[in-house]
């Protein structure tokens, strides 16, 4: 009964696409990342690389937009050494990722303590507000649903179209695919294999910075250590459930938050009689769960984790 | 016009060189974010030199910094000869240390000879267990072991929280969510009166002689390495490829789970949620600097472990943020992977329509 | 018309460190005109065709090659986009498509500008139908390339190139994936449009097809042109002497009466993977001292009836026997220690650890040996020293015992997968593809081996795509379609044929 109510309850509903949405920034850069077959573990440093930069930006006098528009660029810039330490020099994708995410995770904390070195609260800014549409916050349940997200959720559900626009509807889209698949196809055709890994990766990576921002941004109000928490990780999961599809990625990401939410709620239910923690793992164990359950099904991209040289067939 | 061409087999002064050049350059490196933070960069680099060599503590410091980071060093290695992603050190050593203080904090009694092997063992087999999990998702489902470690290492720690706040809290800990002191006789002793360096270096050095001796003279080690090689032909060889990496990810398991057990047991005594600063993580490039081989881990980790001890010094007496060693350590990584690049690459620059091809025949 | 020249390299030469691939080669091409490109293996064909499209550069000689209005020019060298714009396509051996892609969009992939919003398809797909129709290449435009077939992918490949008006089309071994019936279709289709005044070059190896439909064969050998023929003046036997350089050799080989069965497979099916690769009620028996063929075009069930002999899948119905003794375990190494010795079709994937040394490969399938190892320890001397045997006795060259593995050529990697199998004295001898890519030489070597295995009373059983190899080896041919085994009538080629092609059963 009590589990029914929470689960009509807008507010639940709304909780759940503010969770998803750092999600569906995080899970889409790293949908583009693969598909042009690298992985890109770097997203937990890029993560906070992006919360860091966004609020940094607005805290020294940039608008919001400056801030989000500053963020996606030092997401482009991590991408950049990652796209040319595995695509042209062909590394491993795993110990490259995981070197961005130690990178990028270092300067930014290394960044906020020198500029900000004695101070115990982190200073707050102002962040997204919930737009407010006039006639359609008004309609009952969607209305708080929807049209009470601040601008950074409509800007990751306006980036699942463009995604699968770009895929679906576009040649870069065909190209990107073809390269994931098989990069001699599209050198043989005369496309530039490098160009358009690393254009992905750049592009991906700053996507997921994206994700980062919000959590400064829109989420909260400051910045803080190990704010991140595993939730790029969490993507990397997540796309493997969505079949790279960006769509799926979507549903996934608000499955996520419709779960997390869910438990947070649980928690005050029941919270008396189970520990705090269990519901605090709930999160990472059903991303395991998520990944055992699609593991022998996914269709991974073809050429995923395969470095390819120009000249070497 | 720029080509990149294999070369025929790497000369042993570029695998050995190339680790080497690539630390200095991150040293190097450390002088930009220096000069940014504002500090004298000669001094900063004279507070490091004096935090490592500076006293015969200060260098007993070094090497209990290095301890765990041989342990989970190794534990990335042997993983990764096995092409096995074990990413989840920092959650296993959290479960040796969990079942250190488990055994060793007064349930059982009994003279050191007799307690701290078992916590050794206790501590080996929780982080064994710890891999296991995702070894076996793996090995059974196909799920990415890369995936499932890192998840792992959040709920492992969680868990930890939530065994320090109920069955493992100290009744005497004044409410904080902590572990009984490990009992005086399962205490790991002191090399040096009145240092803190403790025997868990001599357990860490006497592994990594073992993993050495069994990656390149044993059976064993000769099918890890064929499995991580290519497991495909493992495969056709007969080589059982499942046991083979199972065995990797418990023994890789089991030495994150005894960086646990000797930094609870030899250093702190008790057990909290900050035991490791990401020693897990850390192993990663410390293994990644020693080239994947387990004497070079022991270098490699004393390495990182002055970056971090002298950072720390000339943090206290500069006012730079200690982050300056965890981005020293994250481009120590990045440049030995560009080294390992050049070490199996030559890079030829020639003019623009002229090119040089690769190395093979084009037999047709 | 068919005088004007269209392509003309002139005195081409390419080194690789102190490996000559191809010196002072000079050959023109006309205009609708077939020339064949015959050699063996590692005769520098392939690379001759490499720095015709800019993979390669040339270290002396140039390319002239005609534009739109029949002019010769010379041909910017080491840019494939610069081979590409001036009309030349190429098919390559392994196809260069997108399998997640639909054949449309992989023939398009590249000719959109790549930054539009949508994609304009219809004038497009109204040229492809066009170019179809003209040359009767079909192929489902709309079908994703990963569901196509070899022939309809190869056709693909072949419209892409003329989609991209290609004037001179390099076909790189298209026979290779077919089955004869597939490649008379083939043929035919290349008949009409050079008719319609393609150029094409058409590389080989195979004599028969090379004579039946090009109008002009030039032959390399060792890098150099040995010999240049029109078609109509050639035969087998001038072709072949100017390959080799003398009468191919035959292999002697002995009447032997067979033994008792080694291999038998008892109703033996395999499903659940694919349609293709599934196999139905098999049953065969293979005898000690006799060798058994099998036909087949790739892709009809031959690599799972591999796999399960070699351990790698387990039959979903029916058994296997090797010496009357049911397998109860599918694993490469319970089969292994049934006496089954495995010759990979793929042996950099399957055969050998190319990161390590030439020794341990060596050992790699007998680990449990006392001969290798003591109390779990490698015994490194008995390693070295039997390494050091084996390189002797079967030839293996290379940067020597210690080195990589990848190092070495693959006729030697072949070589050391040979010595592995062979010393283990198999009951069975399971060679998959083994002279596939292989030199003359060491090729007649795998031959040779096998038939001394026939000789010592062992069981073999030979797949391969090349029908003349399997006729100058097996004692008898076996025939897979589509999962099932047929016997062969006779050793008459064109019935062989016939039922690889599913035509007779």
């Amino acid at each position: 009964m009590e589990i029914l109510d929470i689960l009509l309850s807008e507010n639940f509903w709304a909780a759940a696409l503010r969770i998803a949405t750092p999600l569906i920034f995080g899970v889409l850069g790293a949908l583009i990342c693969e598909k042009s077959g690298v992985l890109n573990l770097g997203i937990e440093g890029i993560f906070a690389a992006g919360a860091m930069a966004g609020w940094m930006a607005v805290w020294l006098g940039a608008d919001l937009w400056g801030g989000l528009f500053f963020a996606a660029l030092t997401g482009a810039f991590f991408g950049l050494i990652h796209a040319i330490l595995t695509v042209p020099l062909g590394l491993s994708q795993h110990v490259s990722g995981l070197g961005i995410t130690m990178f990028a995770t270092s300067v930014s904390y290394f960044t906020y303590r020198t500029a900000l070195p004695q101070v115990s609260t982190p200073p707050r800014i102002e962040p997204f507000q919930p737009l407010d549409i006039p006639i359609l916050s008004d309609i009952p349940f969607l209305g708080t649903v929807l049209f009470k997200q601040t601008a950074m959720t409509w800007l990751a559900l306006f980036l699942v179209v463009l995604v699968w626009w770009v895929y679906n509807r576009t040649p870069l889209g065909q190209a990107l695919r073809a390269v994931g698949d098989n990069p001699d196809a599209v050198d043989a055709q005369g496309l530039s294999v490098y160009g358009l890994r690393m254009g992905a990766i750049v592009a991906g990576s700053a996507c997921m910075a994206l994700g980062g921002a919000f959590l400064t941004m829109s989420a909260f109000d400051a910045f803080f250590f190990g704010m991140v928490n595993g939730r790029g990780w969490i993507c990397i999961a997540l796309v493997i459930f969505a079949s790279w599809r960006p769509g799926k990625a979507l549903l996934g990401a608000l499955l996520f938050g419709a779960f997390d939410a869910f438990q947070v709620r649980l928690q005050t239910e029941v919270g008396a009689f189970v520990p705090s923690q269990v519901f605090l793992m709930a999160p990472y164990i059903l991303s395991i769960i998520a990944l055992v359950i699609v593991a022998r099904r996914a269709e991974y991209p073809r050429a995923l984790l395969t470095p390819w040289f120009k000249g070497q067939r | 016009m720029i080509r990149i061409e294999p070369r025929e087999a790497p000369s042993r002064r570029l695998t050995v060189g190339i680790p080497i050049a690539s630390a200095m350059l991150a040293l190097l490196l450390a002088a930009i974010p220096l000069s940014w933070a504002g500090a004298n960069i000669g001094e900063a680099y004279q507070e490091m030199a004096k935090g490592i060599f500076g006293s015969v503590f200060a260098f007993t410091e070094m090497l209990t910094r290095a301890t765990p980071l041989i342990f989970t060093g190794l534990a990335a290695t042997l993983a990764f000869r096995a092409k096995l992603w074990n990413i989840g050190a920092e959650g296993q050593l959290y479960l040796g240390a969990m079942a250190a203080v488990a055994v060793g904090t007064g349930w059982i009694t009994g003279p050191p000879l007799l307690l701290i092997p078992m916590i050794l063992i206790a501590g080996a087999m929780a982080g064994a267990l710890g891999m296991a999990g995702p070894a076996y998702l793996k090995t059974r489902f196909g799920a990415d072991e890369v995936v499932t470690t890192l998840l792992l290492n959040f709920i492992i720690l969680i868990f930890i929280q939530m065994m320090l706040e109920g069955p493992l809290k100290d009744p005497m800990g004044m409410g904080w969510p902590q572990s009984s002191p490990v009992v005086d006789n399962a205490i790991l002793p002191q090399i040096l009166p009145r240092m803190r360096l403790h025997y868990g270096l001599v357990i860490a050095l006497t592994a990594a002689v073992i993993a050495h001796i069994m990656l390149s003279k044993s059976v064993w080690g000769l099918k890890l390495r064929a499995v991580g090689e290519n497991a495909a032909a493992a495969l056709h060889a007969g080589i059982g490829v499942k046991r083979t990496l199972m065995s990797a990810a418990l023994i890789s398991g089991a030495l994150a789970g005894l960086a646990g057990v000797s930094e609870v047991a030899g250093l702190r005594g008790y057990l909290t949620t900050d035991l490791s600063p990401g020693y897990g993580y850390t192993g990663i490039v410390v293994a990644m600097l020693a080239g994947l081989s387990p004497l070079g881990v022991v270098l490699a980790a004393l390495f990182i472990a002055s970056v971090f001890v002298g950072a720390d010094t000339m943090s206290r007496a500069m006012g730079v943020s200690s982050y300056l060693a965890d981005l020293v350590v994250s481009m120590a990584l990045i440049c030995v992977l560009i080294g390992g690049f050049i070490a199996r690459f030559t890079i030829k620059i020639t003019p623009a329509n002229k090119k040089v091809s690769t190395t093979d025949t084009g037999a047709a | 018309m068919i005088n004007d020249t269209v392509l003309s390299l002139n005195k081409l030469s390419k080194r690789f460190g102190t490996v000559v691939a191809n010196e002072s080669v000079t050959i023109d091409l006309k205009r609708g005109e077939i020339l064949s490109l015959l050699g063996e293996n590692g005769a520098g064909k392939t690379t001759l065709m490499n720095m015709l499209f800019g993979h390669y550069m040339p270290d002396s000689g140039s390319i002239q090659v005609a534009d739109a209005e029949g002019n010769l020019a010379p041909l910017s060298l080491g840019h494939p986009q610069a081979a590409l714009n001036a009309g030349i396509g190429m098919v390559h051996q392994h196809f260069t498509l997108a399998e997640n892609l639909s054949a449309i969009d992989n023939i398009l992939l590249g000719s959109e500008n790549l930054f539009a919003w949508r994609r304009s398809m219809d004038t497009a797909r109204d040229k492809v139908k066009d170019i179809m129709q003209r040359t009767g290449l079909n192929a489902p435009l709309d079908t994703i390339v990963g569901k196509l077939s070899v022939g309809e992918r190869q056709r693909v490949e072949i419209l892409k190139a003329l989609y991209r008006d290609a004037r001179i089309l390099v076909l790189d071994e298209p026979t290779a994936v077919l089955t004869p019936q597939e490649a008379d279709t083939l043929f035919a289709n290349i008949d009409v449009m050079a008719k319609d005044g393609l150029s094409v070059i058409f590389i080989s190896h195979k004599l028969r097809e090379v004579l039946a439909f090009s109008h002009r064969i030039a032959v390399l050998r060792h890098g150099k042109k040995v010999g240049e023929i029109a078609t109509k003046d050639a035969d087998e036997k001038i072709i072949s002497r100017l390959m080799v350089g003398a009468d191919t050799p035959t292999s002697p080989r002995e009447t032997l009466s067979v033994g008792a069965p080694v291999l038998e497979l008892i109703d033996l099916s395999v499903t659940g993977i694919s349609a293709r690769s599934s196999l139905e009620q098999i049953n065969l028996t293979v005898y000690a001292s006799e060798i058994v063929g099998l036909a087949g075009i790739s892709g009809n069930g031959q690599s799972t009836l591999a796999q399960v002999i070699s351990g790698l899948t387990s039959p979903t119905s029916g058994r296997l026997e090797i010496d009357n003794q049911p397998v109860q375990k599918y694993t490469p190494a319970s089969l292994l220690k049934a006496g089954v010795g495995r010759i990979p079709e793929d042996r950099h994937h399957d055969g050998i650890i190319g990161a390590m040394s030439v020794a341990e490969n060596l050992a790699i399938e007998s680990l449990d040996s006392s001969d290798i190892q003591k109390n779990g320890f490698l015994r490194h001397q008995k390693l070295k020293l039997n390494a050091q045997h084996l390189s002797q006795k079967y030839d293996i060259r290379g940067p020597g015992i210690e080195a990589e593995t990848r190092l070495l050529s693959g006729g030697n990697i072949q070589k050391l997968i040979l010595a592995r199998v062979f010393e283990a004295s198999p009951r069975l001898i399971l060679a998959n593809q083994p002279t596939r890519g292989l030199d003359v030489g060491a090729a007649s070597e795998v031959g040779k081996r096998l038939l001394q295995a026939r000789q010592r009373g062992a069981a073999v059983l030979l797949i391969s795509e090349d029908l003349d190899e399997l006729l100058a080896l097996a004692d008898r041919i076996i025939i897979m379609h589509n999962g099932e085994l047929h016997v062969a009538p006779g050793r008459d080629r064109a019935q062989i044929g016939l039922i690889m092609a599913g035509e007779v059963s």
